[in-house]
């Protein structure tokens, strides 16, 4: 074959023609693949680079040609993208490390919280402060761990909070209220570990009582209410807080002490790194102390008195609730606070107090059930915070069927009574086993 | 013959101690009872009704003035007729003296507020007294039921309007929140006949907190949603996009009965149902 290059223009102007019946069929004769990105540039005959400002971009759906000067590449390849920053935490682990940091989360309902995650993001601040001798975080958790996915990728969930090595102490006896048998075995870490720093969450969920007690156990006058953490070479461990004191009305700034109780974003948490969350067991074995304080368990509480705002399962009726009598007693079986979209506070079927959204209460359950609720924006509004969220409508277009963790299309009355049935034959059940 | 040492136990009551201290208007900054050791003095006045003979007395460590004085006859007002000053000058240590004061006198139970609201306010005074005399401690107290053979059945407030029921053997100190009954009025003619017996200490400076930095409290920085995208047009995409639901089940075409059991799943897992 000669070397000649021939062209052909016919050709050349069918692949340009993207209306031509033989477009597809001639640009895969060129090698030319304009949906994944052609050959834009390329070193020419003589040494000079060439450019086709025609190969640059892509046709979108609706035919038209799109450049994307992002850098990024287009289109298809977004999904891709995006997989990958998912995938892009760089995996850390720590096998000697120079200091400890213990944290003992709060892991209420057995996952991390938003304040567990930002004390470990704190945590992982003043381990990787001086890069040449990082430490190790700590996690002491109490109780059952559920966090998403099970087996690896439990520990996974962990590792990328930022979590080094956990210490899990899932005995019955540190269930409940039970102080005296957490201080134990804080102790006993304490012991054998000595971690440099103690960070525990200021929160009511039992992170301000165990800090407090370990502060006093371990001797030390220990810094509640930390908001803000700077490293200072001048202070005893190398870093100053800044601490809420007086009812909230004063700022403490002080060197950090040992043990330290910290406020929901102290730190931003993890998002970088992937930790090892290596199982650690306690060699020594944990004194049983013999406990003054007895727990009788929770005391079952009138739903209906518990504020909306604070409520853990509240069960919403809106306008697609037609028999209001079977909604009250579905609350009632399965125990949880009354809540009501604007539709039905408007048309007289519930209380104005009893309203969750914008212009009502914003509510912060761990299970919010949507019952005849289509989602204006205001409701999402409220219940933004909320953890799970269950919807039972007909519509299967609206907007709170976005947002349900888990939506159930079909008659609400129906279902509710289904539900009902089914928990009292569940409770019925176990009152004749036990 | 238990019945009626029972009765003994009833007519007898217990020895309550109420720690109160000076607190601070949130607005005005005046001096004031404190919200939470009132309501602490609230408690102790129920268990008083609810079991006759029972000894409240009142304990107070710091200087006496005139604003102090004040702000304390607020909780003389709610129905008591003397308390105790434990007298030391402004910034010294008041666990020592109220460590020492309680050991000396022994009562049965100690109810204080959670925190101060004034100086560190740090709510570790309570802990710190328990750690002291080696009572047990009840942090966030709702009520107090009963007060039987040295046993005293509370009522524990936890979050989202829960409770717990514990039982502690006395003598124990309980803290309380904004979880217990509010406060009664302060009645001003008999905060006004009230006396206050005063008891000089051994004051001991806190160094420690002498040498912090206080401020008033600077308004905290409110968080910003931080996008680590690498392109102009993820950014772009992450400021204008409405947040997504992270695509939840959806049960279309089930029956009543398989919805429900999807339901009754989900409840179960997440342990709403008792």
């Amino acid at each position: 074959m000669s070397e000649i290059i021939r062209r052909d223009p016919r050709r050349e102007w069918i692949a340009r023609n993207r209306l031509h019946p033989d477009n597809a069929a001639v640009l895969a004769a060129l090698g030319v693949n304009r949906g994944g990105g052609a050959v834009s540039e390329w070193m020419g005959p003589s040494g000079v680079v060439r450019k086709d400002p025609r190969a640059i971009g892509f046709i979108g759906p609706n035919g038209v040609k799109r450049i994307d000067r992002s850098g990024l590449q287009q289109g298809g390849q977004a999904t891709a993208a995006s997989t990958a920053a998912r995938d892009s935490r760089r995996t850390v682990t720590i096998d000697q490390p120079a200091f400890l940091v213990a944290v003992v989360p709060d892991l209420t309902g057995g996952r991390l919280s938003g304040h567990d995650k930002d004390l470990l993001g704190l945590a992982r601040r003043v381990a990787d402060a001086d890069a040449e001798q990082p430490g190790a975080v700590v996690a002491i958790l109490f109780g059952e761990y559920k966090g998403e996915g099970g087996g690896e990728l439990k520990e996974q969930t962990l590792g990328e909070a930022g979590i080094d090595r956990v210490v899990h102490l899932d005995d019955e006896f540190y269930a409940g209220f039970a102080p005296e048998a957490r201080l134990a075995a804080l102790s006993a870490v304490e012991r054998e570990m000595t971690p440099r720093f103690w960070l525990l969450p200021d929160s009511p969920l039992g992170g301000a009582d165990l800090g407090r007690r370990l502060a006093l156990r371990l001797g030390e006058r220990a810094a509640t209410g930390v908001w803000q953490v700077e490293a200072d070479n001048e202070a005893s461990l190398g870093w100053r807080c800044t601490a809420r004191g007086a009812a909230g009305s004063l700022d403490i700034q002080r060197p950090l002490p040992r043990v330290a109780l910290a406020l929901a974003e102290c730190a931003e948490p993890v998002d970088e790194t992937r930790h090892a969350a290596e199982h650690l067991t306690l060699a020594a074995s944990i004194p049983t102390t013999l406990s003054r304080i007895e727990d009788l368990g929770q005391v079952a509480v009138d739903p209906a008195g518990v504020a909306l705002a604070e409520a853990g399962f509240i069960l919403s009726g809106g306008n697609g609730v037609k028999q209001w009598d079977a909604f009250h007693h579905a609350a009632k079986v399965l125990g949880a606070t009354e809540g009501a979209s604007r539709v039905a506070v408007d048309d007289g079927f519930m209380a104005r107090d009893r309203q969750v959204g914008a212009t009502g209460t914003w509510v912060t359950a761990r299970v919010y059930m949507a019952v005849g609720i289509s989602g204006a924006i205001q409701h999402l509004q409220g219940i933004q915070r909320c953890d799970k969220v269950v919807a039972i409508n007909l519509d299967p277009g609206c907007d709170i069927i976005k947002r349900a963790d888990l939506a159930v299309i079909g008659d609400s009355t129906q279902i509710l009574a289904a539900l009902v049935a089914m928990v009292e034959q569940q409770r019925g059940g176990q009152r004749n086993a036990a | 013959m238990q019945p009626d040492l029972h009765q003994k136990q009833q007519q007898q009551g217990i020895d309550v101690a109420v720690l109160v201290s000076i607190g601070r208007h949130p607005t005005t900054g005046r001096a004031r009872r404190a919200e939470q050791d009132a309501r602490g003095l609230e408690l102790a006045l129920a268990i008083e009704a609810e079991l006759p003979g029972t000894r409240i007395s009142m304990l107070h460590a710091g200087s006496q003035d005139d604003s102090s004085e004040a702000a304390l006859r607020g909780y003389l007002g709610m129905g008591l007729k003397s308390m105790t000053l434990l007298e030391q000058p402004e910034g010294s240590d008041a666990i020592l003296a109220l460590a020492k004061h309680l050991a000396a006198t022994s009562p049965q139970l100690v109810i204080t507020g959670a925190r101060a609201e004034r100086g560190e306010g740090s709510g570790l005074l309570p802990y710190a007294l328990a750690e002291h005399l080696d009572w047990p401690l009840v942090n966030s107290l709702a009520s107090v039921e009963k007060v039987e053979n040295g046993v005293v059945t509370l009522l524990q407030a936890l979050p989202r309007g829960q409770r717990r029921r514990l039982k502690v053997r006395l003598p124990a100190i309980i803290s309380v929140d904004e979880a217990a009954p509010v406060a009664r009025q302060s009645a001003f003619g008999p905060a006004r006949r009230a006396t206050f017996a005063i008891t000089p200490t051994t004051p001991e400076a806190d160094s420690e907190l002498a040498q912090w930095h206080l401020s008033p409290a600077r308004k905290r920085p409110k968080r910003l949603k931080i996008v680590k995208a690498a392109s102009a047009r993820d950014r772009f995409k992450a400021a204008a996009s409405k947040s997504e639901g992270k695509g939840g089940q959806v049960l279309t075409d089930v029956s009543p009965e398989q919805g429900a059991e999807a339901i009754y799943k989900l409840l179960k897992e997440e342990d709403v149902l008792r």
